[in-house]
């Protein structure tokens, strides 16, 4: 059974794919940044980024630099979607009357368009975590099926 | 019983096979969604949300409170899975033999 402790694939997998990481992440960002003006945004954003991360886990296992896994993973998942109703409550504080009025954000930008774009990108920031996390989590809860103890480490 | 929730699924399954010609044509500009909130979205979405992307401008914006709770939904999903996948004791119930030793110290 794979555990995704380990390296494994070879040096086909190490060659081809270690080229590929840095690249899909930084793709990742970009479909993130440019959501609001082209297609894009945080659902697609998050499955990028959690490609780039799954990918260097395969080639690298648990020696990877962004080796997110395991209970970090639930955490950052839920910290998305806080970020997002946060987002909502910002308005709130601002004196909106409704939840995620974006004109009441905290902040005083002109013109209002610009607090819309602030908001916007926070809450494509909180959907691309969470969809990043979450899938992440739905990789590693399907391999740890396979570890003897069964245990997050 | 299961007969019974056989004849309701075909009988649901046939209303909604039968609905399928009526439906409006793909890209016909009279039906009832394009008659609704459609042209006002279109017209006024880059000054409302000051988003160049009618698309963002309506799930982040217009529709920002369903995106929410559909960000939510995904999360509880996920997590739901980690919970039923892990096999971790804790917070477990008790296996079978486990309750039938239990049953016998009650009594």
């Amino acid at each position: 059974m794979i555990k995704l402790k380990d390296p494994f694939g070879g040096i086909i997998l190490n060659v081809a794919f270690r080229a590929l990481v840095p690249f899909t992440i930084v793709y990742g960002i970009y479909v993130l940044c440019l959501g609001e003006f082209s297609p894009g945004g945080g659902f697609q954003a998050g499955a990028l980024l959690s490609v780039g991360v799954l990918l260097a886990r395969l080639i690298l296992g648990s020696d990877a630099k962004f080796n997110i896994a395991g209970q970090t993973s639930i955490v950052m998942a839920g910290l998305g979607t806080f970020l997002y109703a946060f987002t909502g409550w910002l308005t709130l504080f601002g004196g909106a009357d409704y939840f995620l009025d974006y004109n009441y954000m905290p902040v005083h930008l002109e013109p209002a368009h610009e607090m819309h774009a602030l908001a916007i990108f926070m809450i494509e920031i909180g959907v691309a975590i969470c969809v990043m996390m979450t899938i992440i989590n739905l990789l590693d809860s399907i391999v740890k099926m396979g570890d003897d103890d069964g245990r997050t480490e | 019983m299961r007969g019974l929730v056989a004849v309701i699924l075909a009988v649901i399954t046939a209303t909604f096979c039968s609905v399928v010609p009526n439906l409006p044509a793909i890209g016909d500009a009279n039906s009832a969604p394009n008659r609704h909130v459609t042209p006002t979205f279109i017209e006024r979405s880059a000054e409302d949300t000051g988003s160049p992307n009618i698309v963002t401008g309506v799930i982040i914006d217009y529709r920002g409170f369903d995106t929410m709770w559909e960000t939510s939904v995904m999360f509880l999903a996920g997590l739901t899975t980690v919970l039923i996948l892990t096999r971790n004791p804790v917070g477990r119930r008790p296996e079978e033999e486990n309750v039938a030793e239990a049953g016998t110290v009650i009594k």
